[in-house]
């Protein structure tokens, strides 16, 4: 009984803050619906039994990837008010293939739960061990070679983000080590000639 | 009134079609567009972590795990594209990315 109640704010708070993502005037707003949405679905992970996989969530995507959109979001000075131009006009095609696709999948998701594959599952499986450790010992073990390429996706990811933002900008004085090392006597230090009481201006120096 | 496997399913199924539909009514944006992905993303996670908790089988959690991490790399890629399609054009309307006429 708990559960369901739990299950239904849960599920409930996710659907309402998605709809308000999408529809939002101000994207900053979404953005917080969108942190929003994946808070109460690590709420619906944690009533599956997949603690890891919710705090994960929290942690990458609220940590993370919504920080990022955020930033994002602030940092260009964007016209957002004209670019909803067009949403009236794409509504009626939008919704038309909106219901169509949420009739066919919950119908096909109905189907499996009550009669396919998944028919005899009533409630989350509980393992002998806790879902972190169950987790890992998959993970470092068949896994272990797909774990690696994750990790390799996501230094690729890093390199691409910083060279396509990276700018040189011809004004900013970098140092340069060989142009350092290789400076010799007559490159720094100038020697004028200085006859005897006439004295030196500072224009003869430079 | 227990809670099925059904039920995790239709709140997926939900968020998916959100998703979908977020691209549709939101096409000028790529902000939303981004953030419609993400939701679509978070879907599927919700499918991939329902069906291995109800079955017992912990490969649907890494599945969902890799879908974390494929989906945090593309949030990083595509926000940074954006920040230097919006320095070379000055702004982000999706109808201003005709460069190569496709």
């Amino acid at each position: 009984m708990l559960e369901a109640i739990a299950f239904y704010i849960l599920a409930a708070v996710t659907v309402l803050s998605g709809l308000a993502v999408i529809s939002a005037r101000n994207p900053v707003h979404s953005v917080l619906f969108l942190i929003l949405a994946f808070f109460s679905s690590a709420g619906l992970f944690v009533l599956m039994g997949a603690e890891f996989l919710a705090m994960l969530l929290v942690v990458v995507y609220v940590g993370a990837v919504a920080v990022l959109f955020l930033f994002v979001v602030m940092m260009l000075d964007v016209d957002f008010a004209g670019l909803r131009a067009g949403y009236v006009r794409y509504l009626p095609v939008g919704g038309v293939v909106a219901i169509i696709l949420l009739a066919e999948m919950i119908l096909v998701s109905f189907a499996v739960a009550n009669a396919g594959a998944a028919s005899e599952a009533t409630r989350p499986v509980v393992g002998d061990a806790p879902n972190t450790v169950a987790i890992g010992r998959v993970l470092y073990t068949q896994y272990a070679y797909f774990f690696q390429i994750a990790g390799m996706v996501l230094l690729v990811a890093m390199i691409g983000a910083i060279v396509l933002t990276l700018r040189h900008k011809p004004t900013v004085r970098r140092q340069d080590i060989s142009v350092q090392v290789g400076r010799r006597r007559d490159l720094s230090v100038k020697s004028a000639p200085m006859p005897t009481g006439k004295g030196v201006k500072p224009e003869d120096l430079l | 009134m227990t809670i099925g496997l059904g039920h995790y399913l239709t709140v997926a199924a939900i968020l998916f079609t959100i998703g979908v539909f977020g691209i549709f009514v939101n096409r000028k944006n790529i902000i939303v567009i981004l953030m419609s992905i993400e939701m679509i993303l978070l879907a599927v996670n919700i499918n991939f972590v329902a069906f291995s908790a109800f079955l017992g089988d912990v490969a649907g959690q890494i599945m969902a795990m890799f879908v974390l991490t494929v989906a945090a790399a593309e949030a990083a890629v595509g926000l940074a594209i954006l920040v230097t399609f919006f320095r070379n054009r000055g702004g982000i309307a999706v109808d201003s990315a005709d460069l190569m006429k496709g």
